[in-house]
């Protein structure tokens, strides 16, 4: 993971005055840095790359470059700006970005919601932004009443000075915006935060208990008509013949187009697009897949893990010399399933796309890519779409793609009015961008005294990234993350990478390869501890040398779960992880009563370094623990002729209410910088969970998901 | 023409009879609180209270709701003081919130006839709210405050 956003201080923000509008900050980035004084003013005016707007009548814009998907961004950033701003942070409004370089994310490449980097990405910008804010108006104040800046105080949106002297930053914002920006602002010591690091209650909470919340879903535009789509149940396949015929005499009915994305259904309402869509009689050209289905996958997976010694992601001494003088030899093979994401809200697009331009209403994780995508389907440039990102209900990594975009354009382009196309619940679970499948094979070496000294990986995996953000040089990241950042000290390490495509897109989801690297190294280390007889616990310390943060987070997971010490008829299994900067390690105790498998606690320990919102980093701890005790359990999609055999919550199940063990989520304040909290927890709990099982039954699980393997 | 009463409000649908009321709700009456997850009463996102009961909007047609009365969660109170609403404000359930409005009916409706649920009867009555966040244990903590906002009189 990169460090946060490596910018200049002294040369990234601009400020405008437009007329009536009061200050509004805005920000370049380095690289375009030499941008004139005029055209940054004018992008600010056009409130392009604006981060803050204070506006005269003493409202307080902030401007949110990361979409709310439920992570928490719409409190956390603008918690940052208030910090060193000095208002009253319930003031505050929120709006979303539209596209602007300003808003890319570096350590994305792009305007990116993902990697749960946005707290490192915003750190110093948003601090620097309010801080640089709070320090024009102080000048504002000082020379309107000719005193000493150092004489003045800002605190609830106000500027104080002398004898009583007051102005509110509203007051204060035209003449603000004038003033030269301020260089070397210093931002505040840890010790002085009032907002950072405490809890506090969400922005967007309100609007989530009333149903005032808009997502993309909710979007209402006037005369907007509603579009149902028809795609190809073999996935790959194309529209071969289409008979509306029946469909266009249906009820509501307004047009009917063949589009590459599928057959989309205009209607009045959604529910007279559905039926007509429902109606259509379609062949379908099936294309490449007819044949595909999970073994085929597989069969490809290994043959090409036998055959390919793969790219070297990352070789430390040399391992396989390491194998053959080892005093005790260990070898392994793993394999994952493919995975659907199930955001509860079902992909969908709103468009309108008119005369010199678009407009695009979407719950998107990637706002750069869906301009581009909307252009492309409207026939116009880029500039000419706007994205207005609305809430999402639930990302996990699946609006980072923009396969539902393409369907609303041409829909609404074809109509001439705006355009909302839903995908039901079957449409979204069989045309998912799944969670590719993984196999792993490990080999692992121990000397007389039971050390590692060898140490192999070899993943053999469909690349994402080459599909969505091409091209790949070398080993894609987004594969080996964990494998390659093992925490252990083990002298001679090697992992490798082979790439195998399987014929359908793979995509992102909520914690990528750590889910699948943690659950290889977390299972493997506890095969290496038992066959060298270890307790897991002290053989993971004992390979943590000087690793204090790791160490911490182990040590204390143990205590609070009393590890080694599990009520009668419970077993507990441990794991330990780095990820996006976040140190976690995790215990889970479950039992089988009549072999039937209960997960009754997982305990988590975190190390996130500096919070921002501890209440947001609970809840996030507990949202991953959910969703890697999901996928664990119960997580697989099946492929049978390249038709994907889960269609909605019957077939792919989701944790319930009745089903959730009990939690206990603990946090170390331990001042280093902040790490991610979004992705974090997910990939521990499939491990933790598979060694306590292994504690149990004396059965070590190398295939996921647990609750279709017999166990008893 | 078919005339239901939703938030006590007695109203003219003009929708074939067969729409669920789902999309009465959202396309007709543009009341977008209530919201489709599953369309097959799964996953408990389109919740709402027919005659008081929990209901899922999803699969229940126009036509068996004429007559009924409806209330949707832009209808259960107005201005988030129904003690479920407050208990979810204090204790910051949702996440993505998507699934929110049906939970908070669900748990709405459990109060209703069970004022103090123990945690085996929120169990039952909500386990047919899927939440892909997982606020589940905060959904839990929540309704064991709205039970006690109600108890000590702090709302009804």
């Amino acid at each position: 993971m990169k460090a946060a956003a490596d910018l200049s201080r002294r040369d990234f923000l601009n400020a405008t005055a437009v007329a009536g509008s009061g200050l509004i900050l805005a920000l370049t980035l380095p690289g375009r840095a030499g941008l004139s004084k005029s055209a940054a003013a004018q992008q600010a005016g056009g409130q392009l790359n604006a981060w803050l707007k204070i506006a005269r009548d003493n409202s307080i814009t902030v401007i949110v470059d990361r979409s709310e998907m439920g992570q928490g961004v719409y409190t956390a950033l603008p918690m940052l700006l208030a910090e060193e701003l000095e208002i009253d942070f319930d003031a505050i409004r929120i709006e979303a970005a539209p596209v602007g370089d300003a808003y890319i994310n570096p350590g994305n490449g792009g305007q990116v919601t993902g990697t749960s980097n946005s707290v490192q990405d915003a750190w110093d910008k948003l601090r620097m932004a309010g801080a640089t804010a709070r320090t024009m108006l102080v000048l504002t104040a000082a020379k309107r009443w000719r005193v000493d800046p150092a004489a003045c105080v800002a605190k609830n949106g106000m500027v104080t000075g002398p004898q009583g002297k007051a102005l509110t930053y509203g007051e204060l914002a035209d003449s603000a915006a004038k003033e030269p920006i301020p260089k070397n602002v210093k931002l505040k010591a840890k010790s002085g935060f009032q907002i950072i690091g405490k809890p506090r209650a969400r922005i967007d909470t309100p609007g989530k208990v009333d149903g005032s919340a808009e997502f993309g879903l909710d979007v209402k535009l006037p005369g907007m008509l509603h579009a149902a789509l028809a795609q190809s149940p073999v996935l790959g396949g194309k529209v071969g013949q289409l008979d509306s015929s029946a469909s266009e005499k249906m009820p509501g009915v307004r047009k009917i187009l063949s589009t590459a994305s599928g057959v989309v259904v205009v209607a009045d309402h959604f529910w007279q697009a559905l039926k007509a869509r429902n109606a259509l009689r379609i062949t379908w050209d099936p294309g490449p897949n007819l044949q595909l289905d999970n073994a085929a996958i597989q069969a490809q997976l290994k043959k090409t893990a036998a055959s390919d010694a793969g790219l070297s992601a990352r070789a430390d001494g040399d391992a396989e010399a390491a194998l053959e003088s080892a005093k005790q030899r260990l070898s392994a093979a793993y394999y994952l399933p493919l995975l659907a994401h199930a955001t509860m809200e079902p992909m969908n697009c709103t468009a309108d796309v008119k005369a010199g331009g678009c407009d695009l209403y979407v719950g998107t994780q990637v706002q750069q890519v869906a301009q581009t995508t909307a252009a492309t389907a409207a026939g116009l440039l880029p500039a000419q779409v706007r994205v207005y990102t609305t809430l999402i209900g639930g990302g996990f990594g699946r609006r980072l793609d923009i396969d539902f975009i393409p369907a609303a354009v041409e829909a609404s382009k074809a109509v001439g009015v705006p355009v909302k196309v839903i995908w039901t619940r079957e449409d979204d679970m069989t045309h998912d961008t799944y969670r590719p499948p993984a196999y792993e094979e490990v080999s692992g070496g121990l000397d007389a005294a039971g050390k590692i000294t060898a140490w192999k990986l070899h993943i053999t995996s469909p690349s994402i990234t080459a599909r969505m953000f091409p091209p790949v040089k070398g080993v894609d990241d987004s594969v080996i993350e964990a494998a390659v950042n093992n925490l252990y000290d083990v002298p001679n390490l090697a992992v490798s990478y082979s790439r195998q495509e399987i014929g359908i897109d793979v995509g992102y989801l909520r914690s990528v390869s750590h889910a699948p690297n943690c659950f290889v190294i977390e299972s493997f280390m506890d095969e290496l501890a038992a066959a060298s007889g270890q307790n897991p616990f002290d053989f993971r310390m004992r390979h943590l040398a000087n690793k204090p943060r790791q160490r911490r987070v182990l040590q204390q997971a143990a205590e609070h779960a009393g590890w080694g010490k599990p009520p009668p008829g419970r077993h507990q299994g441990i794991a330990l992880m780095e990820g996006y900067t976040t140190h976690l390690a995790q215990v889970a105790e479950i039992s089988f009563a009549g072999g039937e498998l209960k997960v009754h606690k997982i305990v988590c320990v975190v190390d996130c370094g500096q919070m921002v919102n501890p209440r947001i980093v609970e809840s996030q701890i507990e949202s991953g623990i959910v969703f890697g005790l999901t996928a664990a359990l119960w997580g697989e999609v099946t492929i049978v002729g390249g038709r994907v055999q889960q269609s909605n919550f019957n077939n792919y199940r989701l944790l319930r209410h009745n089903e959730l063990p009990e939690l206990e989520v603990h946090l170390i304040d331990s001042g280093e910088a902040p790490g991610g909290i979004g992705e974090a927890a997910v990939p521990l709990v499939a491990p933790a969970l598979c060694n306590a099982i292994f504690a149990a039954t004396g059965r070590r699980l190398r295939a996921l998901p647990i609750g279709l393997q017999k166990l008893a | 023409m078919t005339t239901i009463t939703v938030n006590n409000q007695m109203l003219n649908v003009d929708a074939d009879s067969d729409t669920p009321l789902l999309w009465v709700l959202r396309d007709h009456l543009g009341m977008t609180g209530t919201k489709f997850g599953c369309g097959m009463a799964l996953c408990g996102a389109c919740t709402v209270h027919i005659d008081g009961a929990a209901t899922r909007s999803c699969v229940l047609p126009l036509s068996a709701v004429a007559g009924k009365s409806v209330t949707t969660i832009e209808g259960l109170s107005k201005d988030r003081s129904h003690a479920v609403q407050k208990a979810w404000l204090e204790i910051d359930v949702p996440q993505c919130g998507y699934c929110q409005s049906g939970q908070i009916m669900s748990a709405a409706a459990l109060l209703k006839t069970n004022p103090k649920p123990s945690d085996a009867d929120i169990d039952a009555a909500m386990s047919g709210n899927i939440c892909r966040c997982g606020t589940y244990p905060r959904i839990r903590r929540a309704i064991h405050r709205a039970a006690a906002l109600l108890d000590t009189g702090a709302d009804k």
